[in-house]
C-alpha cells in the first residue's frame, strides 16, 4: 500500500510539473507583457528597463525556474486587472464559491443517481429501467449551458420559483447545481446500474437470499456496498467535469467563482491570473484523483498489489 | 421476487425463423438515430447552401424577433428570427455544417495522433511508453475548456483553433485504449511468427497489430462525435470557438441568452438541435460498440 501510494504521489507531481511548463509556455507564446503594460508614449529605453527588471531578457529556462521557484512559494505574480492583489489572492477569493456550487452539484446528483441506478439494476428491462435509460441518454446529450438557460427561462422567469442568477442563499444554488449535475446523474446512474447487475448475480447475494435476509436488506446493504466501488472511481472524473463545467455554468448564472474569473481574466488578458486559475484547477483535479485512487486501493486490495 | 430471473431455470429459446431474425435485427438497428442524424445533421450540412430558405449571415432588420410558426409567426420563418432578423432555421441548417466538419476533422486527426502514439507505446514499451503515458495523464488532467480559452487568446479564435483543441482533448483517449490492447496483442503467436519470418517492426505494427485494434478505434470515434459537438458548442458559446458571424449552434445559443425572456426561440431551437443530434449519436455509438467491441467504455 505504501509503495503504491508513493508511486501515485510521484506520478501526480510529474503531471503537475508538466502542467506548470505548459502554462508557462502558453503565457510566453502570447507575446511580451511589457508591450501591453507600458503606456503608449513610453520610449524603447523604458521598455528595455522593464524587460530587464522583470527578467525577460534572461534565457527561457532560467525564467522558467524562477517562475517555478516563485510558484512553489505561492507567488504567481500580481494581477494586472485587479490592482493591488496577487494572482493567487484573486483566485483564492473566488475558489470557495466554486467549491460550494460544485460540492452541492455533486451531492444532489449522487442523491438522485444512486437510488435510481440501484432500482434500474434491480428492475432490469422494466419500464422503470427504460425510463431511467432515457433520462441518462438525454442528460448526456444536453449541453449544460443550454440546459442552464432553459432552466432560468422556465423556473426563474416563467414560474418565479428561483432567482435567475447570482450568489446568495440556498435558492440561488438550485438551478446552477441542476444544470451542472445533470450530466453526472446520467453517468453515475449508468455506472451504478451495471455494477448492481454484476453484483446481484454473485454467489454471496444468493446466499444472503437463501439465509432469508429481507430483500430490501439484500439490495440496499449487501449489494449496494459492493456495487458502490465502481461509481467511487468516477468521482475523480467528476472533479474534472465540475471544474470544466464551472467555467460555463458560472458564466450562465453569473456565479462569482473561479470559472467566471477564468473568463474575465482571459478577456482582460490578465495572464498571471490565468496561470493561477489553470494551475489551481489542475492541482485540484490531480489531488482529487489521488484521493480517489487511494480510497480505491484501500477498498479493493487487488489494485495495490496489482 | 425482486431479483433478475435465474438463468438456470429460464427456458432456452429456439432458433428463430429467418423472417423473425430479420425483424429482430431491424428492431435493434438504431433506425431512429439514423433518421434524426440525417434529418438534423448530415442532410442540412450537405444541402444548406441550396436549400436554406434565407441568408444565414445577413438578416432583414424589420423582420427581427419574429416568433416561430405556431407561436404567432408565419411559414416565412418557421423557427422565427433572431435579434437582427436572421432566419433561425437557415442558421441551424448552416450550423450543422460547422458541427459536422469540426467533429469529423477533429476526430480524424485526434484519432490518428492517439492511435500512432498508442501503437508505438504499446509495441516498444520501455521509456518511450512511459513518456507517452505520462503525457496522456497530463492531457486528461488539463481542463479542456481552459486550455481552449488560453489557445483562443494566444492564436485567436477560429475554425483551426477549435480543431486544435479537439485534437488535444481527444488523442489521449485513443492512445490509452490502443496501447492497452497492443500490450496483449504483441504477446500473441502471430506477432512472434511475423517477427521470426523477418518482418520489420513497422510492418508488424501496420499489417498485424493495427487491424486488430481497428474495431476499438471505430467504436471510440463513433462514441466521441457527440461529445465533440458539445465541446465545440460550449467553446463557441463562451466566445472562444467559431467566430461570429458564422452560424454555429453554440454561438446561436449565446446570442439568444440575453433574450430568453422576450424571444425564447432564439436560444431554444439551436440547443434543441444539439440535444437531439447528440442523443442520436450516442444511441448509434452504443449500438456500434455492442456490435464491434463491447469492452470499450466511455464516460
Amino acid at each position: 500500500m505504501r509503495r503504491y501510494l508513493l508511486l501515485r504521489i510521484a506520478q501526480s507531481l510529474v503531471a503537475l510539473l508538466a502542467i506548470s511548463i505548459i502554462t508557462f509556455g502558453l503565457s510566453h507564446l502570447s507575446g511580451s507583457p511589457v508591450d501591453s503594460m507600458l503606456p503608449d508614449d513610453a520610449g524603447p529605453e523604458e521598455a528595455e528597463r522593464l524587460t530587464r527588471e522583470w527578467g525577460l531578457d534572461r534565457p527561457i529556462h532560467v525564467q522558467y525556474f524562477t517562475f517555478l521557484g516563485n510558484a512553489l512559494q505561492g507567488n504567481l505574480g500580481d494581477s494586472l486587472k485587479w490592482r493591488g492583489y496577487t494572482a493567487l489572492e484573486v483566485v483564492m477569493e473566488r475558489l470557495p464559491a466554486t467549491i460550494q456550487l460544485g460540492g452541492f452539484a455533486v451531492l444532489v446528483s449522487t442523491i438522485i443517481a444512486i437510488p435510481i441506478g440501484v432500482l434500474a439494476g434491480v428492475y432490469k428491462d422494466t419500464p422503470f429501467d427504460s425510463a431511467g435509460k432515457l433520462v441518462a441518454l438525454l442528460g448526456q446529450a444536453m449541453p449544460n449551458f443550454w440546459l442552464g438557460i432553459v432552466l432560468i427561462w422556465i423556473f426563474a422567469v416563467k414560474l418565479g420559483w428561483f432567482p435567475t442568477s447570482g450568489r446568495g442563499g440556498f435558492s440561488h444554488m438550485v438551478l446552477p447545481a441542476i444544470a451542472m449535475g445533470w450530466f453526472q446523474v446520467a453517468a453515475l446512474m449508468r455506472l451504478t446500474r451495471s455494477a448492481m447487475l454484476e453484483v446481484l448475480d454473485s454467489e454471496y447475494i444468493k446466499l444472503a437470499r437463501i439465509k432469508g435476509v429481507p430483500e430490501w436488506r439484500v439490495i440496499w446493504v449487501h449489494a449496494l456496498r459492493n456495487a458502490a466501488i465502481a461509481p467511487l472511481t468516477y468521482f475523480g472524473v467528476i472533479a474534472g467535469v465540475i471544474l470544466t463545467g464551472s467555467v460555463v455554468i458560472e458564466t450562465v448564472f453569473a456565479w462569482p467563482g473561479t470559472g467566471q474569473l477564468a473568463i474575465e481574466a482571459i478577456r482582460g488578458r490578465d495572464y498571471p491570473v490565468v496561470q493561477a486559475v489553470v494551475l489551481t484547477f489542475a492541482s485540484v483535479f490531480i489531488l482529487a484523483n489521488l484521493i480517489v485512487d487511494t480510497l480505491y486501493a484501500y477498498v479493493d486490495p487487488r489494485i495495490r498489489y496489482g | 421476487m425482486l431479483g433478475p430471473p435465474d438463468p438456470n431455470t429460464a427456458p432456452v429459446p429456439a432458433r428463430p425463423s429467418a423472417s423473425r431474425r430479420l425483424r429482430l435485427a431491424l428492431r435493434r438497428f438504431p433506425i431512429v438515430s439514423i433518421f434524426i442524424l440525417f434529418a438534423l445533421l448530415i442532410f442540412p450540412a450537405i444541402t444548406a447552401d441550396w436549400l436554406a430558405p434565407h441568408d444565414p449571415i445577413h438578416g432583414s432588420v424589420p423582420d427581427r424577433r419574429q416568433p416561430p410558426v405556431f407561436f404567432g409567426g408565419d411559414w416565412e420563418h418557421p423557427l422565427g428570427t433572431d435579434r437582427i432578423g436572421r432566419d433561425i432555421l437557415s442558421r441551424i441548417m448552416h450550423g450543422a455544417k460547422v458541427s459536422l466538419s469540426i467533429s469529423l476533422v477533429g476526430i480524424f486527426f485526434g484519432g490518428i495522433l492517439g492511435t500512432v502514439l498508442g501503437l508505438i507505446g504499446g509495441y516498444f514499451r520501455g521509456w518511450l511508453d512511459a513518456v507517452i503515458m505520462r503525457l496522456v495523464d497530463i492531457s486528461l488532467a488539463l481542463p479542456s475548456i481552459l486550455l481552449a480559452l488560453v489557445l483562443a487568446i494566444v492564436i485567436g479564435p477560429s475554425f483551426q483553433t477549435v480543431i486544435l483543441v479537439v485534437v488535444f482533448v481527444l488523442w489521449a483517449f485513443y492512445a490509452r485504449q490502443v496501447r492497452g490492447e497492443v500490450l496483449s496483442i504483441r504477446e500473441r503467436d502471430f506477432v512472434a511468427r511475423a517477427r521470426v519470418s523477418g518482418s520489420s517492426h513497422a510492418r508488424i505494427i501496420v499489417r498485424h497489430i493495427l487491424p486488430n485494434v481497428a474495431n476499438t478505434i471505430v467504436v471510440l470515434a463513433t462514441l466521441q462525435v457527440g461529445s465533440v459537438i458539445i465541446l465545440e458548442a460550449a467553446l463557441s458559446f463562451l466566445g472562444v470557438g467559431i467566430p461570429r458571424p458564422t452560424p454555429a449552434w453554440g454561438l446561436m445559443v449565446a446570442d439568444g441568452r440575453q433574450l430568453i425572456v422576450s424571444a425564447w426561440w432564439i436560444a431554444f431551437f439551436p440547443g434543441l438541435a444539439i440535444t437531439l443530434t447528440v442523443f442520436a449519436l450516442n444511441l448509434l455509438g452504443d449500438w456500434v460498440r455492442d456490435r464491434l467491441d463491447p469492452k470499450v467504455t466511455q464516460l
